[in-house]
C-alpha cells in the first residue's frame, strides 16, 4: 500500500523526502526522526520515522499534525569501490544475475537492493581477491522466478566468450529459486567446456552477519582455482553448518527446502564433489577435467514445452489443453512414471499429432519404469518416452533444448534417453 | 545541582508466551539436541562504517557451536527459515505494560534488526521494536520518566566456552522480552533497587511474565560528575543492584583520581609497542612464563612511562593494572603482569630489574608483560598499553560483566548508534487507538490495589501484603492462602522467614512449588506450623518435604501421643497449676510446645492443655 493523496500531497508540501530530518507533532505526542521508505503493509496514512535511537516507528499523520522539515538528507557518496587487486592469480569472470547473493541491503531504510554494479556484489568479499583476479560484470539484477529462456541464452553466449578468451573459470551469482533450471539449461547448452562455470546462491542476504554468501562465492572462487573439474556445477552449503559446501552436478541438483542453507541436493548421485571452508577438496564423484577445448554454445530452445505434475482427479480436457499447446510435455508422473487411465487416449493423440511427453517422477528419487505396471506399458505403448532419473525440471529444460536442436522426433526421442549432461544414471547406489 | 551519582536502567523481562517469532515453547530444556557450527561476519552498511562494538566482537574471530533441542527451538530459532509474524500475546502485553506505565505506544510498531555478533543470536542481529515512549512512575514520591518500551527476542544461552569456540544452546533465544528503559533520574543505589521492584512489579501484575532467576535482567548506566556512562549489563539479582552501583562509583572516583595522579606527573600518552624479552626470562620458575615457553610462545614487555603505583597502589585502592589486564584477556591471552605487582607469582626481583633494563625504564616507570603465543601476546599488550592511556583521560565509557562479588569486568565498547536496520521479514503492527482505548479499559490489577485487596481478602497486615506484591509472593500466597487457616502462615513465612532463612542459606531452590508442597504438608498434618522454617530450612538443601519431616523427627504425632505429653507436662507442675487455675495456660504453653517438639500445631496443643488441666482441676 503506498501513502494516503493526503499524506502524499503534505509531504510534496513541506518538499521532504526520504532521508530528511522531521520533525511531528501530532495528538500531543512529538517526534523528531529521519523520514523512511513506506512500507507495503502501512497504514497509507502512516509515516515511518527512523529515531535517533536507531528505531523505526510508524506515526499516524491526522489532519491535525504539524510536520516539518528539519534538516535535508546528507548527500552520500559512496565511495567507488575498487575492484579487487588480485592481479597475478588465475582470471574468473563472475556474471551476476540477480537474486539473494546478489542483493544488498540499504541499512539507512532497509530495503533491499539489487546489486547495482560488479563492484558492489565484490566489494563486500574482499578475501575473493586473494584467490583470484576477478572481471565481474552484472548481467541481470532479477529475483530468479523472473528469469527467462532469452536470459539462459544469453548468459550462455557471455559465460562461452569468458571461457573461449581464457579465464579458470565462471562463477554465476543466482537466485536460488530456479537455480537449477538455469544450471541445466546452461549444461546442455555450453556442452564441452573446458574450464568450470559454477552456479552460486544464498539463502541468508548478505546485509546481514550470518549470511551464506561470503562461504559460497569464496568457496565458488576456491574451487575453481583448485579444482581440475570442468563442468557446469552448482555450489552451495552442504549441511546446516558454516563448515563445508557441496559442488553439484546441474543437471542433477534440486532445490529441495524454502528455507535451509543446505537446500540444494544432489537427486540419485552423489555431489561431484565438497569444499571444506577451512581445509581441502574432495572429490566424490567422477567428473570431467579441465581442457583447451573452444566452447561451441548451442543456445536454440523450443520454447512451447511444459512441465505437468500428475495428480488425482486430473482432467482430460485440461490435460489435453496442455498437450495440444505443447511440441513437448514432461509429466511429473507418480510413483514409477504413471498418470490415470483415462488421460492417456489423450497423451496417444499428442504424440500421433507430433507433440513429444517425456515421463519423469515426482517422487524425484529413483527412476521411472514404465515396464512393471499395466498404466506404464500402455503409456510406453501411447509413444510416452521414458525420462529415466531425470529430475522433472532438467527434463523440461532438455526438452525445450533437444527440440531446439532437431526437428526430427526420432532423434529427438535418442537423445531424450541418452545421457549427455550427467541428467541421467543408469545406476542408482545404496547410501 | 551536581548528584553523586546517575543511573538509568534498562531492565528485560521474558514473557510467559510462545516464542515471538516462531511457534516454540519458551522454556529451557536440558536435552542438547542436534549441533552445528556457524560463523558471523561483521557487515558493511550503506555509509561504510561497521559499528565498533561488532568490530571488537569480529577481532576475537569467534566460531560459534549451537544445541538445536527439538523441544524448545526449530528452524526459526536456527536461521534456517525467515520469522514469522510476531506473536499477538506478546505484543498485548507490551502494549499493557506500556499503559501500565503512562508510555504512549506508536501508531505502527516495526521491528528492527539489531547488529549483534558475539553469536549469542544465529543471525547476528536481535530483532527489537519500539512499542511505547515517554511514559514515567512514581517511586518514593520522585517521578522516574520512562524513556522507551521494546519488545525483542532474548539471545541464545552460553552453555560452554571451550578456546575460542562459544556454545550456545538455542532453547532461550527468541523468548519475548519486554525492555523497559528509564531515564537517568535515579541518584542513589538502593532507588535503583527500589526503582527495579517497582518495575518488576508492575510487569507482574500481567501475570504473563517469567518467574525465578535469568527471567529478568537489568543492564545498569552509571555516571558520577567527570566520570563517564558505563554500563553493567545481564544483572540477574535484584538484590545486588546497590552493590554493583555502588562499586561502579567506587572505581570511577578511582579512575578519576588515577587521571589525576598522572596528570599531576606530566604523564603522557605511552607508546603502544612492545619488545620480545624472552630471553630474559631463561630458567624463571614462574609457571605461566616456563608454560608459555614450553608451548613456544615469547615473553613480550611494554614501558609504561611515569604510571609506576597507579596500577596497583599499595592500599589497593587504585588498580589500573586490572582494567589493563581485563582489555588483554579480550585479545585471547589468560592474563599479563605489571609492575605494581611483581615481583610475586614466581617472578623474582632479578627478573624484574632485567626487565626494567631491557626495556630501559627511569624510576617512576611501570611496565607490563605477557607470556603467550607471540602474536596474541603482543595484541594482548597493545590492548593493554591503549587502555592504560586512557588513564590519562580519565573514565572510559565501556559495557562491562557484573561478577557475583557485585564487581564488574570489561566486555566491550558502549554499541555505537548505527547498529539497528529494518527486519523486513516481519510485517509492521498497527497500533489503532481503539486497540488502545481497549487495553486501557481492562488493566490488570496495579500492585498498589493488589496489596489493599490482599491485605483486606485475607486478613493480614497491609505491610506484609505489600512486600507480598513487591517480592512476587502474591500469586502463591494467594493460592496457599485459598485455605484461610493457612493466610497467617504463609504471609509469616513468605515475608520474615523467609528473609530469616535468606540469611544463611542459599533460597533460590525454595521456588512457588516448593512453598506450595510444604503448606500441603501442613494441611495434611504431617507435620504442625511451627515446624515450617525448619522444614523449609531442610527444603532449600534440596529435600522434599517429606525427607524433612523424618530427617527433623517431625512425623505428626497422634493426638494420644501429644496427649500423653501435655498431661505429663501438667502434672509435674501441679502445684502451679493448682495455684493458677486455668490461668496456667498462658504460662504452659511455652514447656508443652517445646516437648512438642514442632509436632503439633499450636492451636491443637491449646486445646489439649486445656483439657488436660480441666481434668487436673475437676
Amino acid at each position: 500500500m503506498s501513502y494516503s493523496p493526503y499524506l502524499l500531497s503534505l509531504l510534496q508540501r513541506i518538499g521532504a523526502v526520504e532521508g530528511d530530518l522531521l520533525e511531528v507533532a501530532v495528538d500531543g505526542r512529538e517526534y523528531s526522526g529521519v523520514l523512511m521508505p513506506h512500507h507495503e503493509f502501512s497504514h497509507p496514512d502512516v509515516m515511518i520515522l527512523k529515531l535517533k535511537n536507531g528505531y523505526n516507528v510508524g506515526v499516524m499523520v491526522t489532519p491535525s499534525a504539524d510536520v516539518k522539515v528539519v534538516a535535508k538528507r546528507e548527500s552520500q557518496e559512496r565511495a567507488p569501490r575498487p575492484m579487487g587487486d588480485g592481479k597475478g592469480l588465475p582470471q574468473v569472470s563472475v556474471l551476476g544475475t540477480g537474486g539473494t547473493i546478489a542483493s544488498y541491503v540499504d541499512y539507512r531504510t532497509g530495503a533491499v537492493h539489487p546489486a547495482l554494479s560488479a563492484a558492489d556484489l565484490l566489494s563486500t568479499v574482499p578475501e575473493m581477491a586473494d584467490i583470484c583476479d576477478v572481471k565481474a560484470e552484472v548481467l541481470y539484477s532479477t529475483f530468479s522466478e523472473n528469469m527467462t529462456v532469452e536470459n539462459w541464452q544469453h548468459l550462455a553466449g557471455v559465460a562461452a566468450d569468458r571461457l573461449n578468451s581464457g579465464v579458470e573459470g565462471v562463477i554465476v551469482p543466482h537466485g536460488t529459486d530456479t537455480m537449477g533450471y538455469t544450471a541445466a539449461a546452461l549444461s546442455f547448452m555450453l556442452g564441452d567446456i573446458p574450464r568450470p562455470v559454477v552456479l552460486v546462491g544464498a539463502q541468508r542476504s548478505s546485509d546481514r552477519p550470518s549470511s551464506d554468501a561470503y562461504t559460497n562465492l569464496v568457496s565458488a572462487a576456491r574451487f575453481i582455482t583448485s579444482s581440475d573439474a570442468a563442468e557446469v556445477l552448482v555450489l552451495m552449503h552442504d549441511s546446516s553448518s558454516d563448515v563445508s559446501a557441496a559442488v553439484h552436478r546441474a543437471t542433477k541438483v534440486r532445490k529441495m527446502h524454502t528455507s535451509r542453507r543446505d537446500a540444494f541436493q544432489s537427486v540419485n548421485a552423489p555431489p561431484v564433489a565438497r569444499v571444506d571452508f577451512e581445509g581441502g577438496i574432495d572429490h566424490l564423484a567422477p567428473y570431467r577435467r579441465k581442457s583447451n577445448v573452444k566452447v561451441s554454445p548451442r543456445v536454440e530452445m523450443e520454447k512451447d514445452v511444459a512441465l505437468v505434475q500428475f495428480y488425482p482427479g486430473m482432467s482430460p480436457s485440461m490435460f489435453e489443453g496442455i498437450l495440444e499447446k505443447s511440441r513437448g510435455v514432461v509429466i511429473a508422473g507418480s510413483g514409477l512414471g504413471h498418470v490415470s487411465r483415462e488421460l492417456i487416449p489423450s497423451i496417444r493423440r499428442a504424440v500421433e499429432a507430433g507433440t513429444m511427453v517425456v515421463m519423469t517422477s515426482q517422487c524425484l528419487h529413483g527412476s521411472v519404469n514404465l515396464n512393471v505396471y499395466a498404466t506404464g506399458r500402455d503409456l510406453l505403448s501411447a509413444g510416452v518416452v521414458p525420462g529415466g532419473d531425470m529430475l522433472p525440471e532438467t527434463a523440461y529444460v532438455k526438452l525445450m533444448w533437444v527440440l531446439g536442436q532437431t526437428s526430427d522426433l526420432e532423434e529427438a526421442g535418442r537423445m531424450m534417453v541418452t545421457d549427455m549432461r550427467g541428467e541421467i544414471t543408469g545406476r542408482r547406489e545404496m547410501q | 545541582m551536581s548528584h553523586e551519582v546517575t543511573v538509568g536502567l534498562e531492565i528485560h523481562q521474558q514473557l510467559d508466551t510462545r516464542k515471538l517469532f516462531c511457534d516454540c515453547p519458551s522454556c529451557l530444556v536440558e536435552e542438547e539436541g542436534a549441533s552445528f557450527q556457524r560463523r558471523l561476519r561483521p557487515t558493511q552498511s550503506e555509509m561504510g562504517e561497521i559499528d565498533r562494538a561488532a568490530l571488537a566482537q569480529a577481532e576475537r574471530k569467534m566460531r560459534f557451536r549451537y544445541q538445536a533441542p527439538p523441544s524448545a527451538s526449530c528452524l526459526v530459532d536456527a536461521d534456517e527459515e525467515p520469522p514469522h509474524a510476531a506473536n499477538a500475546e506478546a505484543v498485548e502485553l507490551a502494549l499493557t505494560v506500556a499503559a501500565l506505565v503512562e508510555a504512549s505506544p506508536v501508531d505502527e510498531i516495526h521491528f528492527m534488526r539489531k547488529l549483534v555478533i558475539d553469536g549469542s543470536n544465529t543471525t547476528g542481529f536481535q530483532r527489537t521494536a519500539m512499542v511505547a515512549m515517554d511514559g514515567f512512575l512514581e517511586v518514593n514520591g520522585r517521578r522516574i520518566s520512562i524513556a522507551s518500551l521494546c519488545l525483542e527476542e532474548d539471545a541464545a544461552r552460553k552453555v560452554e566456552t571451550s578456546g575460542s569456540e562459544i556454545t550456545y544452546r538455542l532453547d532461550r533465544l527468541g523468548i519475548p522480552l519486554i525492555e523497559i528503559a528509564t531515564g537517568p533520574d535515579m541518584h542513589s543505589p538502593d532507588e535503583v533497587k527500589e526503582v527495579a521492584q517497582r518495575l518488576g512489579s508492575i510487569m507482574r501484575a500481567t501475570r504473563k511474565v517469567k518467574r525465578g532467576i535469568g527471567t529478568i535482567r537489568e543492564d545498569i548506566n552509571i555516571s558520577i560528575p567527570g566520570g563517564a556512562r558505563v554500563e553493567i549489563k545481564g544483572v540477574q539479582e535484584l538484590r545486588m543492584l546497590p552493590i554493583y552501583v555502588e562499586k561502579e562509583m567506587e572505581r570511577q572516583r578511582s579512575l578519576l583520581s588515577i587521571r589525576d595522579i598522572l596528570q599531576e606527573r606530566g604523564v603522557g600518552p605511552a607508546a603502544v609497542e612492545s619488545i620480545d624479552i624472552t630471553s630474559t626470562f631463561d630458567g624463571c620458575t614462574s609457571k605461566v612464563i616456563s608454560g608459555a615457553l614450553k608451548s613456544g610462545g615469547k615473553v613480550l614487555a611494554s614501558k609504561l612511562p611515569g604510571f609506576a603505583g597507579v596500577l596497583r597502589s599499595a592500599d589497593g585502592r587504585l588498580r589500573l593494572g586490572a582494567e589493563m589486564a581485563q582489555r588483554a584477556r579480550t585479545r585471547g591471552v589468560k592474563g599479563i603482569f605489571h609492575s605494581d605487582e611483581l615481583p610475586a607469582y614466581g617472578i623474582g626481583q632479578e627478573y624484574v630489574d632485567a626487565v626494567r633494563q631491557a626495556l630501559g625504564s627511569a624510576p617512576g616507570d611501570a611496565f607490563v608483560l605477557c607470556a603467550a603465543d607471540e602474536a596474541k601476546a603482543r595484541n594482548a599488550l597493545e590492548a593493554a598499553v591503549e587502555r592504560a592511556n586512557e588513564a590519562l583521560v580519565g573514565v572510559p565509557e565501556e559495557t562491562r560483566d557484573p561478577q557475583p562479588d557485585g564487581s564488574s569486568t570489561y566486555s566491550r565498547p558502549l554499541p555505537g548508534a548505527a547498529r539497528m536496520y529494518p527486519e523486513t521479514d516481519v510485517p509492521p503492527i498497527a497500533v489503532p487507538a481503539e486497540r488502545m482505548d481497549r487495553i486501557r479499559a481492562n488493566l490488570p490489577e496495579l500492585p498498589e490495589a493488589r496489596t489493599k485487596r490482599i491485605a483486606a481478602d485475607y486478613g493480614i497486615h497491609e505491610q506484609q501484603a505489600r512486600q507480598l506484591v513487591r517480592e512476587g509472593w502474591d500469586d502463591v500466597f494467594e493460592e496457599i492462602a485459598a485455605d484461610r487457616e493457612m493466610a497467617a502462615l504463609a504471609a509469616r513465612t513468605l515475608t520474615s522467614t523467609l528473609s530469616e532463612l535468606e540469611r544463611d542459606v542459599d533460597i533460590s531452590r525454595l521456588d512457588e512449588a516448593a512453598f506450595k508442597a510444604a503448606f500441603a504438608g501442613v494441611s495434611a498434618g504431617k507435620f504442625a506450623k511451627e515446624a515450617m522454617p525448619d522444614v523449609l530450612r531442610k527444603m532449600a538443601e534440596g529435600k522434599g518435604v517429606d525427607d524433612a519431616v523424618k530427617e527433623l523427627g517431625l512425623s505428626a504425632m497422634s493426638v494420644d501421643e501429644a496427649r500423653e505429653i501435655v498431661a505429663k507436662v501438667v502434672r509435674e507442675r501441679e502445684a502451679f497449676v493448682r495455684e493458677k487455675g486455668m490461668g496456667a495456660v498462658g504460662p504452659l504453653m511455652g514447656p508443652v510446645m517445646a516437648e512438642l517438639r514442632g509436632r503439633l500445631d499450636g492451636k491443637a496443643a491449646n486445646e489439649l492443655l486445656r483439657e488436660e488441666l480441666k481434668k487436673l482441676l475437676s
